[in-house]
C-alpha cells in the first residue's frame, strides 16, 4: 500500500469555502431561478421570446374567449335582414363635423334601385346626422348556447339608420355581424376536429407502438390506406351521407366528426414511432418490473414525455380542420342555413359577379386567413420552445 | 430491383382493395339509392309505366341485395345479373341519374384530370426545386422572406378563394381565359397544335392553384434538408478543392438533400389530387371533379364509387412510382427491401 502512495502526485490542499457554513440553510438558495424553474416556465418563456408566435397565441386566446359572447360584439343578429339596405358597400363612420370631435356617428343612407343596371345604389345624406349608440338593446342572442339570453350590445345602429361596417349581402344581413357569429362555428369545429382525431390518433397510435405484432401491423395498413386516399373527396363522400333532414347541431357534430375521424393516421404515426422509441427506454422497464400495467406505464411515464410534441402538433393541425369546413359548406355539404359559418359566407361571396360587384362579401376570407396563420405561427413556436435542446 | 417492383406492386394491389371496398361501403352510407329514390318518387306521381324499367334497373345492378354482394358484383368477383359482369372485367357500371354508362359519362374526363394532376406535380416540382435551394444558399435574404411569405399566404387561403381571384385579375389584366380547359370551338375536335395551345393557356391558373400550397410546403421542407447538408465538412472540402459555388451546391449537397424531396410525393399527391377536385368544381374544368359532385349529391353510387376509386388509385400509382424513383436514386432503401 505504500509503495503505490509513494508514487502518487503529491497532494494538492482540498478548496474550503471560507463562508461560514450553516446546515440549516435552504439548499436551493443560490440556485439559478431563471434556469431551474419548472419546465412548462422554461417553455413559457421560450416561447414568450418567439414574439410573432406569442402574439399569435394571445391573439387566438383573446378570439376564443371572445366566441361566447360575439352576440354583444355583434350589432345586428346572424340572420337579422336590413330590407332598407340589400347589397349595401361597407359603410363610413364619421367622427368629427364642422372641425370639432363629435364622436362617431353615421349619415342617412338611402337606397335607390337602379333599374338600367338592376344594381342598388346608395346616397348618403349629410345633413341627417345620426349618432352611433352603445350599450343599448337589439335582437336577442344566446350566450353558451342558450343558457344566458340577451339583448345588450356593444353598440347597435341608430334609430333610421344603420351600421354596416362591412356592408351587407343580398337579403340584408349584416357581414360584419355574421362573420364574429361564424367564428363562433368555425373556430369551435377545430378545436372539436383535433379533440376527436387526438382522441383516435392517441389511442391507436398507442396500442399499435406499445404492443406492437400484429395489432401493429393492423393499424399500420389502415392507416397507410387512408393516407393514400385524397382528402376532399372523401370528405365530401362522407358529407353527402349526412342526411339532409338532420339538425343543424347534429350536422354541425357531424362534420366536426368527420374533420377528425380523417385526421388522426398522422397523429397515430407519430404517436406510434415515438412509443416504439420509447419503450426500449430503461425507466419504462424499471416501472414494468416495479409491477406497473400497461396503462400506467403509458399515462405517467410514456404521454408525458412526448405530450409537448403533441401540443404543437395539434396547433398545426387545427387549420387543416378550418379549412376544412370551409370547403365543405362552400361546396354546399357542410354547414348551412341558418348556421352561420365561415364556410357557409364564402358560399354565399364566391361568384365571379360577387367578386366584380360586391367585393366587399369576401371580407369573410380575412379572419380564416388570420385565424390560420396565427395556428401556423403559434404551432411552430410551440415546437421550438417545448424542444429543451433547442438553441433559443 | 425487380422483387422490389413486385413486393411494392402487390402491396398496392393489397391497398387498392381494402380501398375499394371502404369507398363501397362510404358510398353507401346514405339512406336508399338512386333507384329506390325514384322508385319512390315515381310511385308517388303515379308514372306506374315507368316502375317497371326502373325495377329492371334495380336488378340488373343487383341492388336489391345484400351490401356485400353488391360489393362483389360491382367488384366484379361474383357473377351479376343478366350480363353485368363488374369492374375487374372492364365494365364500370351505370349512371342513373344521367342514364349513361359510366363510362361514357367520364370519358375525356379521366384523361383532362390526369393531365391537369400532372401539370400540377410538374409545376411544384419547377418552383419548388429552385425556390427551396436559393432560399436554404441564401438564407435570411429577401429571397428567403419571400418564400416563406409566399408560402404562409398559399398556406392559409381557402385555395379555391385563390383560384376566383387568380381568375378574375388573369381575366383582367393578362386576358387568361375563363372556365373549361379549352376554348368551345376545340371541343371534340382531333388534337392539333391550336388546341394544345389552348389547352395550356387554360392550364395556367388551375396549375397555380392548385400548386401553391404544396410548392410551399415542399420548398420549405428542401430548405430545411438543403441546411442541414450545407454545414457538412464535405462541402467545406469541395469549396477547398475549389469546386464552384453552383457545382458544389448541385453536385453533392443537393442530391443529399434530393431525397427526402422525391419521397415526400407520397404527401403531395393526395394534397393535389384533392385541390384539383375543389378547383374543377370552382372553375368548372371538365374532370371528375364537378361529376362527383354531381354524383355524390344524387347518390348516384356507382358513377361516385368509380370516380373515387379512380382517384385513389391515381395517388396509389403516384406513391408507386416515387417509391421507385427513390429506389434509383438511393440504393439504401432497396437493399433495405430485400431483407424483408
Amino acid at each position: 500500500m505504500t509503495g503505490i502512495e509513494a508514487g502518487a502526485p503529491p497532494k494538492r490542499p482540498r478548496f474550503v469555502d471560507s463562508a461560514p457554513y450553516h446546515p440549516d440553510d435552504d439548499p436551493t438558495d443560490g440556485a439559478r431561478p431563471e434556469l431551474d424553474a419548472p419546465a412548462w416556465r422554461l417553455a413559457l418563456r421560450r416561447l414568450m421570446r418567439h414574439r410573432l408566435a406569442a402574439a399569435s397565441g394571445v391573439f387566438l386566446l383573446t378570439l376564443y374567449l371572445m366566441l361566447p359572447f360575439m352576440g354583444f360584439f355583434a350589432p345586428y343578429g346572424p340572420n337579422e335582414k336590413d330590407i332598407e339596405h340589400l347589397q349595401m358597400p361597407p359603410q363610413s363612420i364619421y367622427w368629427f363635423d364642422e372641425g370639432g370631435f363629435v364622436g362617431p356617428y353615421v349619415v342617412k343612407t338611402d337606397a335607390k334601385a337602379d333599374l338600367a343596371t338592376m344594381r342598388w345604389t346608395y346616397h348618403e345624406d349629410h345633413s341627417v346626422k345620426l349618432p352611433i349608440k352603445f350599450f343599448c338593446e337589439g335582437a336577442e342572442y344566446r350566450i353558451l348556447g342558450g343558457l344566458f339570453t340577451s339583448k345588450l350590445h356593444l353598440f347597435c345602429a341608430p334609430e333610421g339608420g344603420s351600421v354596416h361596417l362591412l356592408g351587407t349581402d343580398k337579403v340584408g344581413k349584416d357581414v360584419f355581424s355574421r362573420i364574429l357569429y361564424g367564428a363562433q362555428l368555425s373556430m369551435i369545429v377545430g378545436l372539436l376536429g383535433i379533440f376527436i382525431s387526438f382522441a383516435i390518433g392517441v389511442t391507436l397510435g398507442g396500442l399499435a407502438g406499445y404492443f406492437g405484432g400484429l395489432l401493429d401491423a393492423a393499424v399500420m395498413r389502415l392507416i397507410e390506406v387512408l393516407r393514400s386516399l385524397p382528402e376532399l373527396p372523401l370528405y365530401l363522400a362522407l358529407a353527402a351521407a349526412v342526411p339532409p333532414n338532420w339538425s343543424s347541431l347534429s350536422v354541425f357534430l357531424m362534420i366536426t366528426v368527420i374533420l377528425g375521424v380523417l385526421d388522426w393516421p398522422g397523429v397515430a404515426r407519430a404517436v406510434r414511432s415515438k412509443f416504439l422509441a420509447l419503450r426500449e427506454e430503461d425507466f419504462v422497464s424499471a416501472a414494468e418490473l416495479m409491477g406497473a400495467s400497461p396503462g400506467r406505464v403509458v399515462r405517467r411515464h410514456l404521454l408525458p414525455n412526448f405530450a409537448s410534441h403533441l401540443v404543437a402538433s395539434a396547433a398545426l393541425s387545427i387549420p387543416a380542420m378550418i379549412l376544412g369546413e370551409t370547403a365543405l359548406s362552400f361546396l354546399g355539404l357542410g354547414l348551412r342555413y341558418p348556421d352561420v359559418s365561415w364556410g357557409v359566407m364564402l358560399n354565399d361571396a364566391l361568384s365571379l359577379s360577387a367578386i366584380t360587384l360586391q367585393p366587399w362579401l369576401l371580407t369573410a376570407v380575412a379572419p380564416v386567413v388570420l385565424v390560420v396563420l396565427a395556428f401556423n405561427f403559434l404551432g411552430d413556436g410551440l415546437r421550438d420552445a417545448l424542444d429543451p435542446y433547442s438553441e433559443r | 430491383m425487380l422483387r422490389f417492383l413486385i413486393f411494392r406492386t402487390l402491396a398496392m394491389m393489397g391497398s387498392l382493395l381494402l380501398i375499394s371496398a371502404l369507398i363501397f361501403f362510404i358510398i353507401n352510407l346514405p339512406e336508399g339509392d338512386f333507384i329506390s329514390n325514384q322508385i319512390a318518387e315515381l310511385k308517388a306521381t303515379g308514372q306506374e309505366n315507368l316502375i317497371a324499367e326502373a325495377l329492371f334497373k334495380q336488378q340488373l345492378y343487383s341492388l336489391d341485395r345484400p351490401l356485400w354482394e353488391q360489393y362483389l358484383i360491382w367488384l366484379g368477383v361474383a357473377p351479376g345479373e343478366g350480363g353485368y359482369t363488374g369492374l375487374l372485367q372492364g365494365e364500370l357500371g351505370w349512371s342513373f341519374e344521367l342514364n349513361k354508362s359510366v363510362a361514357e359519362v367520364i370519358g375525356d374526363g379521366l384523361w383532362l384530370t390526369l393531365v391537369v394532376n400532372l401539370a400540377a406535380v410538374l409545376f411544384v416540382y419547377a418552383v419548388a426545386l429552385p425556390l427551396g435551394v436559393i432560399s436554404a444558399v441564401k438564407a435570411n435574404s429577401w429571397v428567403d422572406y419571400l418564400a416563406a411569405f409566399v408560402g404562409y399566404i398559399g398556406l392559409a387561403t381557402p385555395n379555391f378563394l385563390l383560384a376566383l381571384i387568380l381568375l378574375y385579375y388573369g381575366k383582367q389584366h393578362l386576358d387568361l381565359p375563363i372556365g373549361g380547359l379549352m376554348a368551345a370551338e376545340f371541343e371534340g375536335q382531333p388534337m392539333s397544335w391550336d388546341k394544345m395551345g389552348s389547352i395550356l393557356t387554360h392550364l395556367i391558373v388551375p396549375t397555380i392553384v392548385i400548386g401553391t400550397a404544396g410548392t410551399a410546403a415542399m420548398s420549405q421542407r428542401l430548405r430545411a434538408n438543403m441546411l442541414d447538408e450545407l454545414n457538412k465538412p464535405y462541402v467545406t472540402t469541395a469549396k477547398a478543392k475549389g469546386a464552384s459555388p453552383i457545382r458544389r451546391i448541385v453536385r453533392y449537397p443537393l442530391r443529399m438533400a434530393l431525397n427526402p424531396f422525391v419521397a415526400d410525393i407520397g404527401n403531395l399527391l393526395p394534397q393535389l389530387v384533392s385541390g384539383s377536385v375543389l378547383i374543377s368544381v370552382v372553375m368548372s374544368l371538365p374532370t371528375i371533379g364537378p361529376i362527383l359532385l354531381d354524383a355524390l349529391k344524387s347518390q348516384d353510387h356507382l358513377l361516385s364509387g368509380f370516380i373515387l376509386l379512380f382517384i385513389a388509385f391515381l395517388t396509389l400509382i403516384g406513391m408507386l412510382l416515387s417509391d421507385l424513383l427513390l429506389a434509383l436514386l438511393d440504393p439504401r432503401i432497396r437493399t433495405g427491401a430485400r431483407k424483408r
